[in-house]
């Protein structure tokens, strides 16, 4: 029963939340890169990038918000970067997606060394700290796994609120969904395919990196090498799980973190008989049952991966 | 803008953009080099130096371009059939335990009949483990690319599984490393007392085999087909599944043959840093070599020569050895836009 019980504890839902905040911030990112048409594999070298640049910028005295705002903007280059590429040049989304992780990855671990050549342990920053919401924090359960959480929690739900805002409820959003199922009919209303799968692209990027800064800035206090650990590719699965609304992949992007939250008390609870590696493959393995699942009722965005050329059909 | 196709160009000027693209790469280099406060040109001259100024460095050029050859090949092969296996690190690491699993006295045969068995074991391992995200490419539709990555991390997580329990050397000292593999499983080395192993004689021969299977045969033929149009190759009557079905067997064997070569020749043995990225650099080797297998020999030699050659650079010139990382990572990008530009070029209306 014990196994059960953790269910019931707030620790558990607290760090549920905790861990579902990178990946609500990166799904996002994802998927509004794939809603306008793009998809970008850059996100794991771009979450590397993110999580440097914001623990980076508080270490050399930068308050957290600088942080979090150069995080993003590191991200949008290298969206930038990717969106170039793969959009008016109509490159393999594939080759330069993990181009751009392999670019983004390596050049974060050039930069550390650079800047700190003689560190043995990567120095540590003050952190995001818990803000108790008054009246809320104090449901039981309820409370601390939601309102108790630091601000960067709070901005990834916000994060999730807004881009369903704006893919259903604006023009621009109208525009990034056609972008992605249907170019030409953009096109046709005078809006420029390129200049709205770019701008989705650097802004989902830009949402990556903050992803990434989250656990540099929030979750832990340092940077590591290799942290991100995998972190990217669950979040594209978690686009597909979601079938891409944002809504869907919120919940996704939770269950993922309950077991993942779940896993490691499972581990502890198992006491050592089961190797402890099982226990960390599991999110993995969730992640491609997951695909698997809903990979046959699947509706891709119709043109994601495909180029656009203005007046070609 | 827009990107139409062109006339096709002369084989000289074929030849220029990939050039002007690793010129770029260097140029590019050098402001990081920069910014690192050392002089571009002495950091290339020790890089040239530490890769190919001596016998030795020329030596441990070819010892690392070895695995790189082998996932050179694996990427070459599925990309050609547009099979997008980013899982190259973990074949790698099958054919690794499986030459360790059979290699360490488990047969006790001689090794002219031990090693081909594990050679036959550890191919069939890796194009296992890659004929599982085919299928569900094939029969589910689930993106091959996402369930290829996240084996990497299942398969690493399953080694050090091994190596802390089954596998795990009893004289190791308490490290996760396996026991040496015994003297009949090992590949000889090519020069008495140098590092470079029959590994490297292999990986030749392999780029030799892939490229007469790639251009001669009909399966070569057919993975073309199926990369160039999947829907006109079905349409042509060529067997779509079936032919990606043997593309992630023979691209899941060669990346698995890398993993054989480097414990049987190089290590010995296999730890959890066996592979510092060979399944992921193999992705930059073989689109250096714009997926011909011959070209991944001369590119897989040429990254080596940059990995090694910044190692030696970074200890004398006090520049990150992560720059080699950077500048493969940049030519791979700077390479697919030469690559374009070949074909293409952009007119601006």
């Amino acid at each position: 029963m014990e196994a059960l019980d953790i269910l019931l504890t707030a620790s558990f839902w607290v760090a549920a939340i905790r861990i579902a905040s990178p990946l609500i911030f990166a799904t996002m990112g994802e998927l509004i890169c794939e809603r306008a048409g793009v998809l970008n594999l850059g996100i794991e070298g771009i979450m590397t990038a993110g999580a440097f640049a914001g623990w980076f910028t508080v270490y050399a005295g930068g308050d957290l918000w600088t942080g979090v705002l150069v995080a993003a903007l590191a991200g949008a280059m290298f969206g930038l970067l990717h969106a170039t590429l793969t959009v008016p040049l109509g490159l393999s989304q594939h080759v330069v997606g993990i181009g751009v992780t392999l670019l983004a990855t390596s050049l974060t671990y050039f930069t550390y060394r650079l800047a700190l050549p003689e560190v043995t342990s990567p120095p540590k920053i003050e952190p995001f700290q818990p803000l108790p919401i008054p009246g809320l924090s104090d449901i039981p359960v309820v409370g601390p796994a939601l309102f108790n959480q630091t601000p960067l929690t709070y901005l990834a739900f916000l994060t999730v609120a807004l881009t369903a805002w704006v893919l259903y409820r604006t023009p621009l959003g109208l525009a990034i969904r056609a972008a992605g199922e249907n170019p030409s009919a953009v096109e046709a209303q005078g809006i420029s395919v390129t200049a709205i799968r770019m701008g989705a692209v650097m802004a989902g990027s830009a949402l990556m990196a903050v992803g990434g800064a989250f656990l540099t800035m929030s979750a832990f206090n340092s940077f590591f090498f290799e942290m991100i650990n995998g972190r990217g590719w669950i979040c594209i699965a978690l686009v597909v799980f979601g079938s891409w609304r944002p809504g869907k992949a919120l919940i996704g992007a939770i269950l993922f973190a309950a077991f993942d939250a779940y896993q490691v008390r499972l581990q502890q609870l198992s006491g050592g008989v089961v190797p402890y590696q099982i226990f960390l493959m599991m999110p993995y393995a969730l992640s491609i049952l997951a695909l698997i699942l809903v990979a046959r009722r699947a509706t891709y965005p119709k043109a994601l991966m495909v180029p656009y050329q203005k007046g070609e059909r | 803008m827009r990107v139409e196709p062109k006339p096709a160009p002369s084989f000289a000027v074929t030849l220029l953009y990939p050039v002007a693209a690793i010129a770029l790469t260097f140029a590019i280099t050098a402001l990081l080099v920069l910014a690192a406060g050392a002089s571009p040109f002495s950091v290339f001259h020790l890089v040239w130096k530490g890769a190919a100024g001596s016998q030795f460095a020329l030596l441990e050029t070819l010892t690392r371009a070895t695995p790189l050859i082998f996932t050179g090949l694996a990427v070459a092969v599925a990309f050609r059939a547009k099979l997008w296996n980013i899982g190259a690190e973990a074949q790698l690491y099958m054919g690794a335990v499986v030459t360790v699993v059979l290699g360490t006295g488990a047969l006790p045969l001689p090794a002219f009949l031990l090693i081909p068995i594990i050679v036959i074991v550890a191919m069939a391992a890796g194009g296992v483990l890659l004929l599982g995200p085919a299928v569900l490419k094939t029969r589910f539709g689930v993106d091959e690319v996402v369930t290829t990555l996240l084996l990497n991390f299942i398969v690493l997580l399953f080694v050090s599984m091994l190596l802390e329990g089954p596998l795990k050397d009893p004289m190791g000292l308490g490290w996760p490393q396996s026991p040496k593999v015994i003297a009949d499983a090992q590949l000889p080395r090519i020069v008495q007392g140098k590092r470079l192993h029959y590994g490297f004689v292999m990986a030749l021969v392999s780029a030799l085999v892939v490229w007469v299977i790639m251009k001669k045969t009909v399966l070569g033929y057919e993975m073309r087909a199926v990369g160039h149009n999947q829907q006109a190759a079905s349409f042509a009557g060529v067997p779509v599944n079936s032919v990606l079905m043997k593309t992630a067997l023979l691209s899941g064997g060669l990346a698995a043959l890398a993993g054989f070569s480097e414990v049987s020749g190089l290590k010995g043995n296999l730890t959890l840093d066996l592979s510092p990225g060979y399944g992921y650099t193999g992705i930059v080797v073989a689109m250096l070599a714009m997926l011909n297998p011959i070209g991944v020999v001369a590119s897989a030699i040429f990254v080596a020569g940059i990995f090694v050659g910044a190692d030696a650079m970074s200890r004398s010139a006090g520049v990150p050895s992560y720059i080699a990382d950077v500048m493969v990572a940049t030519a791979l990008l700077t390479m697919v836009v030469a690559i374009l530009f070949t074909r293409y070029r952009l007119r601006w209306k």
